[in-house]
């Protein structure tokens, strides 16, 4: 009873966008699960790229297409994505199941702010442990690889640009995960639909019309046209598959921002 | 000062508030009393902004919740037990909206410490009994410090002591010169607590008079309850002995 007779001086302007984030800041690092799920990810993502890029042959002699060892070893990481991305999903979905999301809005009434306040932390954290993780199994798998393989440097052409996108990537994920939880607001349809989007349908379109429509998913992108020194001719290039990507992102927030505010919590 | 003005909130064909008009002045504490479904909790929620209402306005000291500056230091609400994340502790969560809204890091102790959960400000929220829930949710509305506070079913999982300590919280703010409208459906409570009271039945006022008034020519606070929402409980039982007879 005696705390609430001293008022507490207000303060002049008003919440903006570094207030919302600082709150979320303080949410996402005080969960237990969300701060293990980003560092398994990390380790496992890791040992994944390893054990892939350990298991590549040398090229024979005779064979048409040269090795890219680099792809190999970031395609181990393609299956982490849906952690990122599913944690991303629980950022959002998790605070409508538990109710926290009614007092998160007293706090932060501007929905948009909100999304942006919510992407903008957690796509942050995602882009370090994305490219911690690229940049780590690179390290790692140089390493890793058979005495036959040349061992890729840094200063290959195309490798630094494949690296830096690939942790962006992941990051982007994570942000479509956001979305996604925003628009849905129910984990297991956001994750149903995010496993959906970046492996299912894409793995059944390029069965049937192979890279015609599938190059357009983020997993096809992330594994042929940004993991990779030199894309094949069927496929985006890196720099035009980046651009998709992060027109997907902007539109899967915007959608979730006007979703959030057009409906009651 | 709370204003609402033709607030209104129908789901599909069903009309859950319909214009309501009323105002909850400082000061005093105004209880808000309905049947269950009577639409107490959509309006509380249209106040601070959770649900769009479909017509009018509900402002708070002049301003729309939304467009407040600072929300949780111009009102503080309780309106649900469980509004935060099972995983996170006590302190977490306090800390996580006095961030959001520039509200000072010491507040967050001060409050555990109001509603008595300062020894387990560090244990994760989810293990905690609906009454230290409610208390949680007591604490996170007094963060602010705000003018403005609105409290929906507080007493639920209380137990006595909890019951009366609230009692005594909500009496005390209401002297400091906050606003303060709490709503029951317990009756007893309300005419322990409440100075003033808005009835409403169906999503429509039915009365906004002082305890006192309702109470008069010896009336208890119960019966004049019934008289007014005589026709309007949404959801009424049947008489157990007068059921087993008819079968």
């Amino acid at each position: 009873m005696t705390a609430i007779s001293h008022r507490a001086e207000l303060l002049a302007g008003r919440y903006g966008f570094r207030h919302a984030a600082r709150m979320e800041w303080i949410k996402l690092r005080s969960l237990r699960s969300s701060v293990w799920v980003l560092a398994t990810t990390a380790a496992g993502m890791i040992v994944i790229g390893i054990v892939t890029i350990a298991a590549t042959e040398a090229p024979q002699a005779a064979a048409a297409e040269p090795v890219d060892p680099l792809n190999n070893l970031l395609a181990g990481l393609i299956l982490g994505q849906l952690l990122i991305g599913g944690l991303g999903v629980l950022v959002v979905t998790g605070e409508y199941s538990s109710g926290a999301i009614r007092s998160t809005l007293a706090a932060i009434p501007n929905r948009r702010l909100l999304l942006a306040a919510k992407a903008g932390v957690f796509g942050a954290a995602a882009l370090v442990v994305g490219e911690l993780v690229t940049f780590g199994t690179f390290f790692a798998g140089r390493l890793a690889l058979t005495e036959a393989v040349a061992r890729p440097g840094l200063g290959d052409p195309g490798v630094i640009r494949a690296l830096v996108l690939f942790g962006v990537y992941l990051a982007m994920v994570g942000l479509i995960g956001i979305a996604l939880g925003a628009v849905l607001r129910h984990t297991a349809a956001a994750i149903g639909t995010l496993a959906g989007v970046l492996f299912v349908v894409p793995g059944v379109l390029a069965g049937l019309t192979g890279t015609t429509v599938a190059k357009f998913f983020p997993t096809m992108i992330a594994g042929n046209s940004l993991a990779v020194t030199e894309p094949a001719d069927d496929v985006l290039s890196p720099w035009a598959g980046f651009a998709v990507l992060c027109l997907y992102v902007s539109v899967a927030l915007a959608a979730g921002g006007w979703m959030s505010a057009r409906r009651d919590a | 000062m709370i204003e609402v003005r033709g607030l209104t909130k129908r789901y599909g064909s069903t009309v859950a508030v319909g214009g309501l008009d009323f105002d909850v002045r400082p000061g005093v504490v105004t209880g808000f009393l309905g049947p269950n479904g009577s639409g107490k909790s959509t309006t509380m929620r249209m106040i601070i902004g959770l649900d769009r209402p479909d017509a009018g306005t509900a402002h708070i000291n002049g301003t729309p919740y939304h467009r407040l500056a600072w929300p949780l230091r111009e009102v503080g609400a309780l309106l649900e037990a469980r509004t935060f994340h099972p995983g996170r502790s006590a302190e977490n969560h306090l800390a996580a909206l006095a961030a959001g809204n520039g509200i000072p890091r010491a507040r967050v102790r001060a409050v555990l410490d109001t509603v008595g959960l300062s020894d387990v400000a560090a244990r994760r929220a989810g293990g905690f009994s609906l009454g230290m829930s409610q208390r949680l949710g007591i604490a996170a509305a007094l963060l602010g410090d705000p003018p403005v506070l609105l409290f929906d079913e507080p007493v639920n999982g209380l137990d006595p002591e909890g019951v009366r300590w609230l009692r005594g919280l909500v009496t005390s703010l209401a002297a400091e010169g906050r606003t303060v409208l709490l709503s029951s459906h317990l009756i007893s409570e309300m005419a322990l607590t409440a100075d003033r009271l808005i009835v409403i039945g169906r999503g429509a006022l039915l009365a906004d008079s002082s305890v006192a008034e309702l109470t008069r020519e010896g009336r208890s606070l119960e019966e004049a309850f019934f008289e007014l929402t005589g026709d309007s409980a949404e959801y009424r039982g049947n008489d157990h002995a007068q059921h087993r007879r008819t079968r």
